[in-house]
């Protein structure tokens, strides 16, 4: 019986075998040459904590840090033990309501499960944080955390300095290499953003092995894997917050910029975009809104002038072209020409001037004489040896670039504009083949078609102060722990002008003296130090509505001091302020001053700085752009109001709103103020808030006392 | 008989190679469990005498299957024979005693509860009273299994407890039944049939994975070649045209309407999801039937269960590479990434932590086991014996394949343990009074009698 059908026996054996074998190279198939199910287990199991390393702090060149971390605190909450809190406390104490409180835990939970904590609160106030601290018995399940920060305790130099945010999707795929991730902050703009590299230091990442429900259950491997966070290396700037902080004060209420720099080193001593903001207004909590807030300011606040406008340098142009007439031999020091009110040199009476007489070099620097310089430049361009104007116009150029002008700089801030020496070729297309001198005849006073921006400025300023020759303006002088990426050897070449003997210098210079002492910048002189200025005062014009109209001139200055020890070459630029006389030149000197003796000396000079930095010179067109932000905020303000007092009737004790909105309206100061700054005014305030408050800030604050 | 007599009695003629191979899969099992449980820190030796963990509960289970195997070893053999049928109607009598007063666990009403916190599963143990059953059955005198008759008995036998644990909604352990048919494969069925089971099995996964009327016309495709190349056959054979247009139309109305039928009527909603995504589809559960009426019931919609478990399972053991990350190293195991990881899952503890090496290994020990079961079977002079033989060695290979390609994504996941490994005291308690009986008949087989 048994033998029978024994045969099978072999065949079963053979399928079972079989069986296994399939199994078996399944098991291959999924644990040899399937990499991706390593990656997935890896995903799943192994939870990367990446640890931020402290990023670099800026000093000043005093040492007096102006860019530092502080701790902030986020509350974070994990849904699932916030069990029994006490929500109307925590409510009130973070100014929300109970429904916002449900919804921000339902959401919470939705996106990142009930067993995570999570931030639900990011980057507390200290109002906020001291109230919670006190109070966190009350709420289990959330917990204070914290995290590094930015604080500008000087709350100054907001444009030089930038600000970090959290990167974005273009970002991430601009650095796609440089490790990012989503979440990550990252310099935005300023030196945060240029020096990002040196600033933000290294990550380091730490591997913990978590379960199912992304708890954590330990180190990986006791941490054989884990690498340390590197600090960020800190950064030693030529920037004098001292000065800086008078500048950007002198240029309340104006638009406009100011740059020193160090003629000796090419470092600036201080970088002034007006108007600006406290750049801690950009920290904390509620960036956001004030972000919003900046953006939309007609004024545009987050522009940085000094190296993102610019601008025709009017008659300080004419210390160049001086330069390239004398060096040419087209005039000499005593060369004397007439001024009757026009130039004629072309037949058409153009440019006009306002001083006649009859100059030498020296006096028509000092008279800022427009025919004067027209009759240079024509006869630069028209002399012989060039044979047509293109060539001319090349050989100009070539001066004018030795001087950093027509090019970036290479200034150490992003968007740095190149500004412009028109070349030969552009003439061509709009003139014909056979342009002449007198078709680009406005240049020789800086009108034109020639742009510099404020930097630019002040480097012509400081190559003249040198007799010849410039280094890059930069704002960092070194960085600790070396300059391991060459950020800073571009700083260390010393650029020349092209063969200009240091006679030609000394005339201008005197040129310049003069204007101080019996020329358009009397308003300039310092007190017991030699200064060489140049003033510029700019037609412009910009579209209002559509139609381009004449706005009031800029005002322009350049200068540096003293003349045979120069240690501050310096620009400014009021835009729509008249004569450069009036605004630019005092700020100048004022700057000088407190550059170089370190303080302002004596109460008129100290009233002065309390007038100039009243006067208020903001563009009319921007205050009419303002005005109508201001009345379309008016208008929702007074519906607002009316809901409120509607609602009051019904109920009083709505308190958390109104709170709210008297922040937004009344300009509270900001949120996270930092140690020094809070008093100080902020450093632009709405034009119209006086309108605003006027009857409803009394409203409000009657609100607030009541609450 | 003095007591050392009986002693060497008892241990005379038993098998060591499968005791000792029974132990080593459930020393393991243990570990596994344990692999799964383990938390850094806490003292072994306490919680594993504690009682409180899964692994050391089933090592009580151990001990309690070691006390059952020492009364197996010492029951006379011919007991199993006596109370074959008798055992087998008992345990029917259970089966259908689930209905009345079974309890739903996890969905299926297939559990009895003894009270105490523990749970019996009569299709578990049935599997025992089937085999001596059909064992009985195929070793009578007057049976001649080459008769239809007698085939189609068998077949009753073997499949009477799956249609009963089908209507319990248990249908993974009803599918273990299957597996009787390989021992009446060996015991003279004939292999047409298992051809054309395997035929119809292929047809039913063409269904699923390809287009209907590309399927329909393939199918017409092959019936209309096959009568233009049996032209000569056909004329001597008439019924040979019409033989294939049946197969043709029984093929087609299998592929239209019976599975979707059984898909969307028969099945429930999870049970055809898990079928489907095992062929890399999904189903659309809003033609299920059952789940629609769950809906018309106003009951909570079944929740579409998606293939969650077995991509856990894939990246556990995918993860494991060559040599896998070492004893108590997985991090997947400790993650508890896996569900259900000590019971149906436990092989990705295995895969994760020692890799293909340690896999195969195991897979080894496995085939090794069965070869040995099925090298004995043949040794057996009665055929009791033999037939019991070949019904353990085809419910263990049953298990272990179905449960291994379950975790490794070849076979929809349907609840069957892995032998010996598992975590589960039924489980356990089964596999070993299974096993112990053999090796109590294996002892037995010089005798001739039966």
């Amino acid at each position: 019986m048994s033998v029978f059908n024994q045969s099978r026996s072999g065949i079963i054996q053979i399928a079972f075998g079989f069986v296994f074998l399939v199994i078996i190279g399944q098991l291959v198939n999924l644990q040899v040459f399937s990499a991706k199910y390593k990656l997935a287990a890896e995903n799943n199991a192994i939870y990367r904590k990446i640890i931020y390393p402290d990023r670099g702090i800026i000093y000043d060149r005093n040492n007096k840090s102006i860019l530092e971390n502080t701790i902030m605190y986020d509350l974070v909450v994990t849904p699932v033990e916030a069990k029994g809190v006490d929500t109307l406390t925590l409510c009130k104490l973070l100014n929300i309501d109970s429904i916002e409180y449900k919804r921000r835990i339902k959401e919470i939970g939705f996106r990142n499960g009930i067993v995570r904590p999570s931030v639900f609160e990011p980057l507390l106030s200290p109002e906020m944080y001291a109230g919670l601290n006190e109070n966190m018995f009350k709420f289990p399940g959330f917990i204070l955390s914290e995290r590094s920060a930015r604080s500008y305790p000087f709350s100054t130099a907001a444009n030089v300095l930038g600000y970090i945010a959290e990167v974005d999707t273009s970002f991430l795929r601009k650095h796609k290499d440089e490790g990012y991730e989503n979440g990550d902050y990252a310099g935005m703009t300023g030196l945060e953003r240029y020096y990002e590299k040196v600033l933000m230091g290294k990550r380091g990442v730490k591997r913990f092995i978590r379960d199912n429900k992304s708890r954590i259950q330990g180190p990986f491997e006791n941490g054989r894997y884990d690498t340390v966070a590197v600090a960020g290396k800190n950064l030693h700037l030529s920037l004098d917050v001292n000065l800086q902080k008078l500048g950007e004060k002198l240029m309340t209420n104006k638009v406009g910029s100011i740059v020193a720099i160090d003629p000796k080193t090419g470092g600036i001593l201080c970088m002034v975009s007006a108007p600006t903001y406290d750049p801690n207004y950009l920290t904390g909590n509620q960036r956001r809104r004030h972000y919003g807030e900046l953006a939309l300011d007609p004024r545009l606040p987050l522009i940085n002038r000094t190296v993102s406008s610019k601008y025709s340098p009017g008659s300080t142009f004419k210390t160049i072209v001086g330069v390239v007439g004398l060096t040419e031999g087209v005039i000499t020091a005593n060369t004397r020409i007439g001024c009757s009110g026009a130039f004629y040199g072309c037949g058409n009476g153009k440019p006009k001037c306002l001083d006649p007489g009859y100059f030498n070099f020296k006096e028509g620097i000092a008279h800022s004489c427009n025919t004067f310089f027209a009759t240079v430049f024509k006869r630069t361009l028209d002399q012989q040896k060039f044979g047509n104007a293109d060539s001319a116009l090349i050989k100009f150029n070539e001066y004018a670039y030795s001087f950093g002008l027509g090019k970036r700089l290479g200034v150490d801030v992003p968007s740095e504009k190149n500004g412009n020496l028109p070349i030969s070729s552009y003439y061509r297309k709009i003139f014909g083949r056979n342009w002449n001198s007198c078709n680009i005849i406005s240049n020789s006073i800086g009108q034109g078609e020639v742009q510099t921006t404020i930097v630019q400025l002040a480097n012509v300023m400081a190559t003249i102060a040198n007799k010849g020759y410039y280094y890059t303006p930069h704002l960092v002088d070194s960085i600790e722990g070396g300059d391991v990426y060459g950020l800073l050897d571009t700083f260390k070449i010393k650029h020349t002008t092209k063969d200009i003997p240091d006679s030609i210098f000394e005339e201008v210079q005197n040129g310049m003296q003069a204007v101080m002492e019996f020329g358009t910048g009397a308003e300039a002189k310092v007190p017991g130090i030699v200064v060489c200025g140049k003033t510029g005062t700019v037609q412009n014009s910009a579209k209002v509505d559509g139609v381009m109209t004449k706005q009031k001139d800029h005002a322009f200055f350049g200068a540096f001091a003293p003349r045979n020890n120069p240690k501050i070459a310096i620009a400014i630029i009021c835009e729509n302020a008249g004569f450069g006389s009036q605004s630019s030149a005092p700020i100048a000197s004022l700057m000088i001053e407190q550059y170089i003796k370190d303080s302002i000396e004596g109460p008129v000079r100290n009233a002065k700085v309390e007038e100039l930095a009243k006067k208020n010179l903001i563009p009319p067109m921007m205050r009419i752009a303002m005005a109508r932000m201001d009345s379309i905020k008016q208008a929702k303000l007074n519906l607002f109001i009316q809901q409120q007092k509607e609602k009051e009737e019904e109920d009083t004790t709505e308190e958390e709103i109104s709170i709210d909105t008297t922040d937004r309206i009344t300009e509270k100061p900001m949120i996270s103020k930092p140690k020094e700054g809070n008093n100080k005014k902020k450093s632009f305030t709405f034009n119209s808030a006086a309108i605003l408050a006027d009857d409803k800030q009394y409203y409000f604050t009657k609100k607030v006392a009541k609450a | 008989m003095t007591n050392s007599k009986n002693n060497k009695k008892i241990s005379q003629g038993i098998d060591w190679v499968i005791v000792w191979t029974y132990a080593v899969l459930v020393a393991i099992g243990i570990l596994c469990i344990f692999m799964v449980e383990f938390k850094p820190g806490i003292n072994i030796f306490q919680s594993f005498i504690a009682g409180k963990t899964n692994y050391s509960k089933q090592l009580i289970f151990t001990s309690i299957c070691v006390v059952v195997a020492m009364f197996i070893l010492l029951a006379d053999s011919k007991l199993f024979t006596a109370f074959a049928n008798m055992m087998y109607a008992f345990g029917m009598l259970l089966m259908l005693a689930t209905f009345v007063i079974g309890k739903n666990i996890n969905g299926s009403k297939s559990w009895i509860p003894l009270g105490g916190g523990f749970n019996l599963q009569p299709a578990e143990i049935c599997k025992i009273f089937t085999s001596l059953a059909l064992a009985k059955f195929l070793s009578r005198q007057e049976t001649d299994f080459s008769k239809l008759r007698s085939q189609i008995i068998g077949g009753c036998i073997a499949l009477s407890p799956a249609i009963l644990s089908v209507l319990q909604n248990e249908t993974g352990l009803a599918l273990v039944y299957f597996s009787f048919f390989i021992v009446m494969y060996r015991e003279g069925l004939p292999p047409a049939l298992l051809i054309i089971g395997f035929s119809f099995a292929a047809l039913v996964i063409a269904t699923l994975i390809v287009d209907p009327n590309i399927l329909a016309l393939a199918l017409t495709v092959i019936a209309g070649a096959t009568i233009y190349f049996t032209k000569r056959a056909r004329k001597r054979n008439r019924n040979l045209l019409v033989t294939i247009i049946a197969i043709w139309a029984i093929c087609v109305s299998v592929q239209r309407f019976a599975v979707p039928y059984i898909f969307n009527n028969v099945f429930q909603c999870y049970q055809s999801t898990r079928i489907f995504s095992m062929v890399g589809k999904d189903y659309d559960c809003s033609q299920n039937k059952s789940a629609l009426r769950r809906v018309a019931d106003k009951e909570k919609a079944a929740k579409k269960p998606d293939d969650y478990n077995v991509r856990q399972s894939k990246i556990a053991i995918g993860s494991g590479g060559l040599i896998g990350k070492g004893f108590l190293k997985g991090t997947q195991t400790r993650g508890k990434y896996v569900p259900e990881q000590h019971t149906d899952f436990i092989f990705t503890s295995i895969g994760e932590a020692f890799g293909l090496v340690g896999s195969a290994l195991f897979l080894g020990v496995y085939f090794f086991l069965l070869l040995r079961i099925i090298n004995l079977a043949e040794k057996q002079r009665s055929t009791f014996s033999r037939v019991y033989a070949y019904c353990v060695a085809s419910i263990l290979f049953f298990h272990i394949v179905v449960n291994v390609c379950m975790t490794i994504g070849l076979f929809p996941i349907i609840g069957i343990t892995l032998p010996l490994i598992s975590y589960g005291g039924s489980s356990l308690l089964s596999f070993t009074i299974l096993l112990f009986i053999l090796v109590r008949l294996d002892a037995d087989r010089q005798m001739v009698l039966r």
